[in-house]
């Protein structure tokens, strides 16, 4: 996919990040990054270990909140609100920004309540239809086929690429507006990550994707943007295509060529 | 390479003193185990018969059995563990998940393991002077309340263990579906944590219901049937005191019964907690 500059100028910016500094106690992870998240596309984050790609996913989701010490500060619209307000209700604006993380993390209940206990938290639903989601998200996640006969089985009794798909279905199965993914498939086969590579290409679809990669193959493959982040500092951001084919900055250009990094 | 024999020979007889120390000690340990166990089924086994469960507690010189000390001792512990058990599991789950990084924690986790540690007699002390005093004398409910200041601590510690292992991604993951705190904790972590805090309460039943000292200021012992929990209250323990002390065959036989059944269900309680452990890593 090549999209022109002049195309970007029609898409909507979901989320706008803006001035963004973020702190762990006293040490600064972020420096004042400013960037666009577009409406269904899906934003690929590069760069080397500890460069804030994933600190920068888990302020779009407040997950910095469940820890002390940690704090943000400039803004971050969603919708043209400020999640970083703190009039901002964290679980109404997580149930509307799914997040998948790097480790599978299904909750040790059967394969069904997995995905049916998110949805029963905000939503008033019978169990018939509570059913159909069910097995709609499984399908989304290409899973379906798998688990249809053992949904009353663990979730734990599942396989990595799996339990992964699984957390996937739960993710979507909330129907959030956002999905960010965290290092998704560096705990996966080949085979899985290429499911979950083919899954995220579906869900932009829908949703507007966030992924932070190690992989930059990966990143090549799945993402229409890029940002590429460097100790703390947003380098460079632009479409994916011109990014790792002709990037503006050395620094990207070096990352991308596996000069440093 | 330069191998230096004299080095390496140094390193193996230091690694066969270390040996020979650790199974001399773990010997010693099973022994004395073994020990106690044959003393106990070889003096308690022979006096255990249905009457020990069907009569109660007798007069010296006449026959009689455990029946009332057995359901006294039962009842007590179950009342103490249901007082215990959900305040400790309530300041266990502060501890852990809400107040984890909080200095209040750090002052709660010293005092419980004070607390722990302390001695049991005084938790009878501490009970004779704020129950036992007032009411004018000993009573059941004297007794459960000194069992459950036992149970709290073991609860709070084994709960707060249990909720520290459960992972911080697994709590990541519910929160990111917006899931409240609360349900994060009830669903969630107490789900994973279940068979460890299960198992803590079993051990705190199991550590108990052999408890004498704290019974012996607060419900004392009786000798006849009673389920009136505001009078002296009979237990196991403190009848295997008072009859183990005693100059009379019978009463020292009954006490070795006692002694005996104490010993077998605190095991089995140990085995189920063990058993309930070990699911929980293979899951």
């Amino acid at each position: 996919m090549n999209l022109m500059p002049s195309t970007t100028s029609k898409l909507k910016e979901k989320i706008s990040i803006r001035k963004l500094n973020f702190y762990y106690g006293d040490n600064i992870a972020l420096k004042d990054i400013n960037m666009p998240l577009y409406e269904r596309l899906v934003t690929a984050f590069i760069g080397p270990s500890g460069c804030g790609k994933s600190t920068l996913l888990r302020v779009l989701n407040r997950m910095y909140d469940l820890y002390p010490k940690q704090r943000a500060d400039g803004e971050v619209l969603f919708d043209g609100a400020n999640i970083l307000s703190p009039k901002q209700d964290v679980n109404l604006l997580r149930a509307r920004i799914g997040m998948v993380f790097q480790k599978p993390t299904p909750f040790p209940m059967t394969i069904y309540d997995n995905i049916a206990f998110g949805v029963k938290l905000y939503e008033r639903i019978g169990k018939s239809d509570l059913d159909e989601r069910v097995e709609q998200c499984l399908r989304k996640a290409a899973l379906w086929t798998e688990v249809k006969d053992k949904l009353g089985d663990s979730g734990l009794s599942l396989s990595g690429g799996q339990q992964q798909r699984l957390c996937i279905a739960r993710t979507v199965a909330i129907r959030p507006d956002i999905i960010l993914f965290d290092e998704p498939c560096s705990a996966l086969d080949p085979i899985s990550t290429a499911r979950i590579e083919e899954l995220i290409d579906e869900l932009k679809q829908d949703y507007t994707i966030a992924i932070v990669t190690h992989n930059m193959q990966q990143a090549a493959r799945v993402s229409q943007k890029t940002a590429f982040m460097y100790l703390g500092e947003l380098v460079e951001f632009d479409d994916t295509t011109k990014i790792f084919t002709s990037p503006q900055e050395k620094r990207t250009q070096d990352y991308i060529t596996g000069r440093f990094g | 390479m330069d191998f230096d024999r004299a080095r390496y020979g140094r390193r193996k007889r230091r690694n066969t003193r270390t040996s020979i120390l650790s199974f001399s000690a773990t010997a010693l340990g099973l022994g004395i185990l073994g020990i106690i166990l044959g003393t106990l089924f070889f003096k308690g086994f022979g006096g255990l018969g249905l009457d020990v469960f069907t009569e109660m507690t007798p007069p010296p010189g006449s026959a009689g059995g455990l029946l009332n000390a057995i359901v006294g001792s039962l009842i007590m512990t179950a009342i103490g563990v249901a007082i215990g058990t959900p305040i400790g599991i309530l300041a266990g789950t502060y501890m852990a998940e809400y107040g984890r990084y909080n200095k209040l924690t750090m002052v709660v986790r010293f005092i419980n393991d004070i607390l722990l540690s302390a001695p049991s007699i005084v938790m009878g002390l501490f009970v004779y002077t704020i129950m036992v005093a007032p009411m004018g004398h000993f009573s059941g409910y004297a007794g459960a309340v000194a069992l459950s200041l036992l149970v709290i601590p073991i609860v709070v510690r084994t709960t707060e263990d249990m909720l520290l292992l459960v992972p911080g991604s697994l709590r990541e993951a519910a929160a990111s579906l917006g899931m409240p705190r609360s349900l994060v904790v009830q669903r969630v972590a107490y789900k994973a944590a279940r068979a460890g805090i299960i198992t803590g309460v079993l051990l705190a039943v199991a550590r108990v219901s052999g408890e004498t000292a704290p019974l012996l200021f607060t419900a004392l012992n009786n000798q006849f049937w009673s389920t009136n929990l505001n009078a002296p209250f009979s237990s196991l323990p403190v009848v295997i005191f008072q009859f183990a002390l005693s100059p009379y065959a019978d009463w020292q036989r009954l006490a070795w019964v006692g002694a005996l059944i104490i010993t077998l269900a605190v095991l089995a309680l140990s085995i189920a907690a063990r058993w309930l452990s070990s699911s929980r890593t293979t899951q």
